[in-house]
């Protein structure tokens, strides 16, 4: 009798049972700790034991992009339109490049990488990819600061410059980031599903995160491929990470013109992505140590 | 029984699970599943499992790890769940734990359940001691402020001062196991569910941990679910115990020797046949039993036989029994004649006793038979009765040879 009477207060019910979006903010509000130790954990294991440390978050941004302006702006003579310096302008691209494929990167494999842990303990796993995409987004702030050094740089010392200045459209930024962080999460979460029972998909991200950068105009303006290659121009031109790259930019350098449209087009179809990621993770996430 | 306050109700838990390789084939069978679900049907696959017997061969693809488990948890009670290798104990714990989602069925409960089916989940070697309590501690749930004002406990508790703020890869395996049980010991969830996590670290680490176990249910009241295969453990800490078999719930008692005495009767090396020598069988054992309820025995009891004879034939003869170890070698042999005791025709009850003290933590079995004066044999229950020495208290550590004889000990003055 009496187990009946207290049957509604139960807290709560583990069944095979779930719902298209199960995401319980309230969880995953508890356990902001563990997110921010996780981001903590990422951030400094990164580069323990190495004698440059930290340091390396300069250095690799650096190289990057001085061989990349040797490659593609010296040698393959790739303009980079209002007589902007190509040093900065493929700097600001491969920062928002490494922002978004790191993330995709970082997340596609978390239900792979957490086996162990997920096995053994029940947390929301949500907070894993988030986790990663707020690491990234840490690594993306030492990057703007190289960014804007590099900026004050050419504005104070040469004259190549004068043409790059930000647009008022620059408030506009920390919305840039976010949707591009969404896009790479959501396309993460996707991907990193499907790998639990389909391998097949490590393989592809492998090599399409790179073959995408070729194509989200990361070292060439999008008017220049336009020009070149227009038959082409569309399978660049629908890639959300164009928009977000030229947007940026725009924004910070004021190469191009500020189109509303694209903004709004690659801001939908983050948030479609991100939304599609959620149900797909949170279906996955109740199953996966069995298919994995 | 008064008001029962049940913390913790499962009804009809299953678990089915795919056999062989997911690989190929699997694209159809979620095909199909996927086709009978939009057209509002039951998973096609529900019905065709098969249960868990790991030594048959199969005859279908999918298998129940686990089949209709019902039971019930109250609150401070210390619920201990047995069974052999492929029971279906850590399923029925990762269902618990919600690492993994059940097939059928569902648990309710009142309470935080807080799991620990491994120690040191998410260590990570680079940290220091200090930073994996914070990162391990927030992984089973706790939050920083809750690990900020238990951490000197903590620290404490592990014994690891010393390397608190080296990084955990240059710690010794016991070190690690040491911190990361320190971080879960200090866990306050309202149910807590262990699985077999003190079988590692020293001795007296293992005391410590199992003494911490019967604090945080007996000091503190919670409710822990608890799998293992130490009985020792199992009897010291258990009130409740749950035993299943194949992945079904087969015996459920609130005595928790009772229900390691029905696991043992299972195990391989008991078995009950019984075989009259004398073959008119008119005369004969007709019973043998221990007194206690248990055949699960401290080194400090004392073991108790009840023999029953049917009406003798033969005017005198003697009782006899022998303990044979796992091995099957014979330990020691015991005759009725040892204590100058004639039993006649009329004498059908019997009791004898031996102290456990002499015997090793192990298993042992004993046969019994009896023989008429001029020594023909009558008749023989052949490994009719296991036992179960433990070591509770760990009182004596684990020594070669096969007994113990109590040895006097003396300082000679020269």
């Amino acid at each position: 009798m009496n187990t009946k009477n207290n049957s509604s207060d139960w807290l709560y019910t583990i069944s095979p049972k779930r719902k298209l979006i199960d995401l319980n903010f309230k969880e995953i509000w508890r356990y902001r700790d563990l997110l921010l130790l996780f981001v903590k954990r990422n951030v400094i294991t990164l580069y323990k034991q190495t004698i440059l440390g930290p340091l390396w978050y300069f250095i690799q941004p650096l190289f990057t992009t001085l061989t990349f302006t040797l490659i593609f702006n010296n040698l393959a003579n790739i303009p980079t339109g209002n007589g902007i310096p190509a040093f900065l302008f493929n700097l600001a691209g491969l920062s928002c490049w490494n922002y978004f494929s790191s993330c995709l990167t970082g997340t596609s494999n978390t239900f792979k990488a957490n086996q162990g842990l997920f096995g053994k303990v029940y947390f929301p796993r949500v907070i894993v990819p988030l986790s990663v995409v707020i690491t990234n987004l840490v690594n993306f702030g030492i990057r703007m600061l190289v960014f804007i050094s590099f900026y004050v740089y050419f504005k104070l010392f040469t004259e190549s410059a004068s043409q790059a200045l930000p647009t008022a459209s620059v408030v506009l930024l920390p919305v840039l980031i976010f949707l591009m962080a969404l896009f790479g999460l959501g396309f993460g979460m996707i991907i990193s599903s499907f790998t639990t029972k389909y391998r097949d998909l490590t393989y592809l991200v492998g090599f399409g995160v790179q073959l995408l950068m070729y194509g989200s105009a990361v070292m060439y303006p999008l008017s220049y491929f336009k020009e070149k290659l227009p038959e082409y121009s569309w399978l660049v031109e629908y890639n959300p990470m164009t928009t977000f790259i030229e947007l940026f930019r725009h924004m910070t350098l004021g190469t191009e013109q500020f189109s509303l449209a694209s903004f709004l087009y690659a801001g939908t179809v983050s948030i479609v992505f991100f939304l599609i990621g959620l149900i797909v993770f949170n279906r996955t996430e109740k199953s996966f140590i069995d298919t994995v | 029984m008064k008001k029962k306050d049940i913390i913790l109700k499962a009804e009809n838990i299953s678990k089915q699970y795919r056999l062989g390789l997911v690989g190929t084939g699997t694209i159809k069978d979620d095909l199909k599943r996927w086709w009978f679900k939009i057209r509002g049907k039951d998973d096609p696959f529900l019905t065709v499992g098969e249960s868990n017997d790991r030594s048959t061969k199969a005859e279908s693809d999918y298998v129940w790890a686990l089949e209709d488990i019902n039971f019930e948890v109250q609150r401070g009670e210390v619920l201990g769940i047995i069974g052999k290798n492929g029971a279906g104990k850590s399923t029925l714990l990762k269902i618990l734990s919600k690492v993994t989602s059940p097939t059928t069925g569902e648990i309710k409960t009142k309470g935080r359940i807080a799991s620990l089916l491994e120690v040191g989940t998410g260590f990570h070697g680079e940290m220091t001691g200090r930073e994996n309590v914070y990162l391990n501690g927030a992984i089973l749930g706790m939050t920083k402020k809750e690990i900020s004002s238990k951490i000197d406990e903590i620290i404490a508790f592990s014994g690891c001062e010393r390397y608190i703020d080296t990084p955990v890869k240059r710690y010794s395996s016991g070190m690690t196991v040491r911190l990361a049980f320190a971080v879960a010991a200090f866990l306050e969830p309202e149910i807590l569910v262990v699985d077999e996590v003190l079988a590692v670290g020293d001795a007296e680490f293992q005391k410590k941990a199992i003494g911490k176990m019967q604090d945080i249910s007996r000091g503190e009241g919670r409710t822990v679910l608890f799998v293992s295969h130490n009985m020792a453990a199992v009897r010291s800490l258990c009130t409740r115990g749950l035993l299943l078999e194949n992945g079904k719930n087969v015996f459920e008692s609130e005595d928790i020797n009772l229900c390691i005495s029905e696991y043992l009767k299972n195990e391989p090396h008991s078995n009950l046949t019984t075989k009259y020598l004398n073959e008119d069988k008119k005369f004969g054992i007709t019973s043998i039993k221990l007194t206690s309820n248990t055949n699960v025995f401290d080194v400090n009891d004392e073991i108790c036989f009840d023999l029953k004879l049917s009406q003798s034939i033969v005017d005198e003869y003697i009782c006899a029994f022998y303990v044979r170890d796992e091995l099957g070698e014979v330990l020691f042999f015991s005759e009725s004649t040892d204590e100058k005791l004639v039993i006649t025709k009329d004498d059908n009850n019997l009791k004898f006793l031996f102290n456990a003290q002499y015997l090793l933590v192990g298993f042992y079995k004993i046969t019994f038979g009896i023989k008429s004066k001029s020594g023909n044999l009558v008749d023989v229950v052949k490994d009719e009765i296991t036992i179960n020495i433990v070591d509770t208290y760990r009182t004596r550590s684990k020594r070669p040879g096969k007994i113990i004889l109590p040895t006097i000990w003396k300082k000679v003055k020269s």
